[in-house]
């Protein structure tokens, strides 16, 4: 199947630093793609050629078989890192004006509008001026104006930053909604339990270029690592196999970690001990994407 | 070009709808009325703040005693020579004017003046003009010129010009009415460019520090955003412009049905006047109404709107390019010398050198190069003879549309740039490389 997204061997070039060399990625459509980086590894760059705020050097970037184009622009709609709107503007003028620069009628952008402010509970602020709204109300605020024209691809940039857990779980449930309306969804963050949360596909840039893509499934399979821990109380003795580290858990309980064989059934080694202790838990130790993240970073430093 | 509308109309309402807005434009003529009626009230009364000053007068020859007149700032003390030796003489009076007995060709006196503070060059030719006068006076006595014979020597010339149009008919041109004329358009325009330009900064630099920009040229192009923000500010200007217009029509005509109706000669009146064979009388406000009636006020409206139009697009796209290349007012500094160089330039010398020759080589040349033209060629309006110089105008204004297409072009490119930059202090080495960026 076609990709909605196809970014191809793209590059840019600022005066002396090479923001991206040679990235591509393929988004499909209907799906969040979680684009992950340290600070500075070209992530913004990236979302800017997508919005064609700036222009790649070299490769192209494609939606839905076509080379972007200015049509395009109305099909996207990016919320960026840095938020901003005008302070002095009542809100529901604000949105309705972001909305209309979309292309969206004046008319319908009213009641959209509405329809937000009342799922995010912020309706009885509608005429008041931005500057008089918490932080966490200016960044609802914000979402709206970034999804009130129904783009077919959102561009979050930290989307969470600066919303408490509550909001952040809101805000999540939004994402997860638009997706499945047929919504596909680009965002960039750091926090990487969100990543394991909502997202379908990662992808991952480190010093300008490309580390990682999949789905996150088969990222995280094949950075597993064949180890099991196991947790159990009890003394330990005779002939089992060593394990590769054991500690004392704060609840008296011992973790133990085991290297298992390829193909070697984990019950194997939970049956051998189960025979001498008290097995409390058991439990595959998959990499998370966190430890994938820095792995992949201090790998490519190192 | 339906974005930069929407654009253009958020700038436009949301500078209308402020309070400060209302205020300035019904502050802002009161305030510089005040400001010019302050100025020309210390010019006129240049006695102003000062005090009179006691001034001793020893007079050895016996020629300046009676005949030097006290004034308002001066007054004028005759002693004799023992004052000269008198110590305390210094805190008494201001100073002791002291005339040697000379050699005296009876063409020029030398005297010293006394004073413990440093004298100003206007007290001391306030002296030597009384001192001359007095001089005179004396030796018309000694000539036996008595002061009606004198009367009767000096004359008085009045010369009225006259404009020669292509047809030979002449008309009443009021040099006096055409630099007040020329000098108050420039100045509308070199005080509208600064005061929008510079809002088109401040905008620019508000929606950079807000970090408003990125979601907006998410949605727009940067030169749309550009456009729209530069055209809404011209609009706030013309609607200011329009408001006193129609603010100052209503207050002449005022002022006119209060005041004049009763002291002009109505229709009637005149009418009357001229069948009993009486001459009708001409006031000087006819005068200098005939001389208004004179003027093209159609063309000169048009060529203010013009000028005022390219000039602000000009520079307010330079203003625009200097606030994006910026992150706060206070780094504006280096940048904005070199645009308000040439506009400063333009109205120091249209009140000096294009005022004194409106039709000279150089003012000629300043009222075609587009930095300066929108100032200088407003004094040089009214003194133009149309239609012989029509090409003049033609061509100012058409460099002028031609620069400030290609200046929009070039700002447009350093302000898509720009305002995306943050944190490093851009060079004018950075700001040319990003002409050339894709």
């Amino acid at each position: 199947m076609q990709p909605f997204l196809e970014i191809s061997e793209v590059s840019k070039q600022y005066a002396t630093h090479l923001a991206l060399d040679k990235v591509s990625f393929s988004v499909p459509e209907s799906a969040i793609f979680g684009l992950l980086g340290p600070n500075g590894a070209g992530k913004t760059t990236l979302i800017r050629i997508i919005n064609q705020i700036t222009a790649a050097d070299t490769g192209e970037v494609k939606l839905k078989g076509e080379r972007l184009h200015p049509g395009h622009i109305s099909m996207i709609g990016y919320l960026p890192e840095e938020r901003g709107l005008y302070k002095k503007m009542k809100v529901l003028d604000q949105v309705i004006y972001f909305a209309r620069l979309k292309d969206v009628p004046a008319h319908d952008a009213k009641r959209i509008a509405n329809e937000w402010m009342e799922r995010f509970s912020i309706s009885d602020w509608r005429n008041k001026k931005v500057e008089e709204l918490s932080k966490g109300m200016q960044q609802k605020i914000q979402f709206i104006t970034t999804v009130i024209h129904k783009p077919k691809l959102i561009i979050l940039d930290e989307p969470f930053s600066g919303f408490d857990p509550v909001n952040t779980e809101l805000i999540k449930q939004e994402i997860t909604r638009l997706r499945d309306e047929g919504a596909t969804v680009i965002f960039s963050t750091h926090r990487m339990e969100s990543v394991e949360e909502i997202c379908d596909f990662v992808g991952m840039i480190n010093k300008s270029k490309k580390v990682l893509e999949g789905s996150v499934r088969d990222v995280k399979e094949s950075y597993r690592e064949n180890k099991i821990a196991i947790e159990f109380s009890g003394a330990l003795n005779g002939t089992i196999p060593a394990a590769l580290e054991s500690k004392k858990l704060p609840n008296g309980n011992i973790q133990n970690v085991y290297d298992l064989k390829p193909d070697e059934p984990m019950m194997n080694i939970v049956s051998a001990l189960a025979a001498k202790v008290h097995i409390h838990s058991f439990r595959e130790m998959v990499p998370s994407m966190h430890d994938i993240f820095i792995k992949l970073v201090q790998e490519k430093t190192a | 070009m339906n974005k930069i509308l929407l654009i253009t109309r958020r700038e436009y309402i949301s500078r209308v709808k402020k309070k400060s807005f209302l205020l300035m434009t019904i502050l802002g003529p009161i305030l510089i009325a005040v400001f010019y009626g302050i100025m020309i009230y210390i010019v006129v009364n240049d006695e102003l703040g000062q005090e009179k000053k006691d001034i001793a007068v020893v007079d050895r020859q016996g020629i300046f005693k009676e005949r030097m007149e006290s004034t308002d700032l001066m007054n004028f003390i005759y002693s004799d020579s023992t004052i000269s030796s008198d110590p305390t003489s210094l805190t008494k009076f201001y100073g002791v004017l002291e005339i040697p007995v000379s050699k005296n060709d009876g063409n020029t006196v030398s005297a010293s003046f006394r004073s413990r503070e440093n004298v100003s060059i206007q007290v001391k030719e306030i002296l030597e003009r009384k001192m001359e006068t007095a001089l005179e006076k004396y030796k018309m006595e000694q000539f036996g010129i008595s002061k009606t014979l004198l009367d009767s020597v000096k004359s008085e010339v009045k010369l009225q010009t006259l404009k020669i149009d292509q047809t030979g008919e002449a008309k009443d041109s009021s040099t006096e009415l055409y630099t007040v004329l020329g000098l108050f358009l420039a100045a509308a325009i070199y005080i509208f460019i600064f005061l929008y330009g510079v809002q088109v900064m401040r905008g620019v630099i508000e929606e950079k520090t807000n970090r408003i920009v990125e979601v907006i040229v998410s949605s727009v192009k940067p030169f749309q955003l550009m456009m729209g923000k530069v055209l809404g500010i011209a609009m706030v200007g013309l609607t200011q412009i329009i408001i006193w217009v129609v603010l100052s029509g209503i207050l002449i005509t005022v002022i006119s049905v209060s005041f004049s109706l009763d002291s002009l000669p109505d229709a009637e009146q005149l009418e009357q006047l001229e069948q009993s064979g009486q001459a009708v009388p001409i006031s000087g406000i006819q005068g200098l109404l005939s001389s208004v009636t004179s003027l093209n006020f159609p063309l000169i409206i048009l060529t203010f709107l013009f000028y005022f139009a390219g000039g602000y697009l000009l520079y307010s796209a330079l203003f625009a390019a200097v606030g994006s290349a910026v992150d706060s007012e206070t780094d504006t500094q280096q940048f904005m010398l070199p645009i308000t160089l040439p506009l400063v330039f333009a109205f120091v010398l249209s009140s000096s050198v294009v005022l004194r020759d409106p039709n000279g080589t150089l003012a000629f040349w300043l009222s075609m190069f587009p930095l300066t033209s929108p100032v200088v060629m407003m004094v040089r309006l009214p003194f133009l003879s149309m239609p012989e110089q029509n090409w003049e105008l033609g061509l100012s204004m058409v460099l002028l549309i031609g620069t400030f297409i290609l200046t929009i072009w070039l700002a447009g490119r350093i302000y898509r740039t720009g305002i995306l930059m943050y944190g490093k202090k851009a060079t004018y080495k950075e700001l040319f490389k990003w002409l050339f960026y894709r």
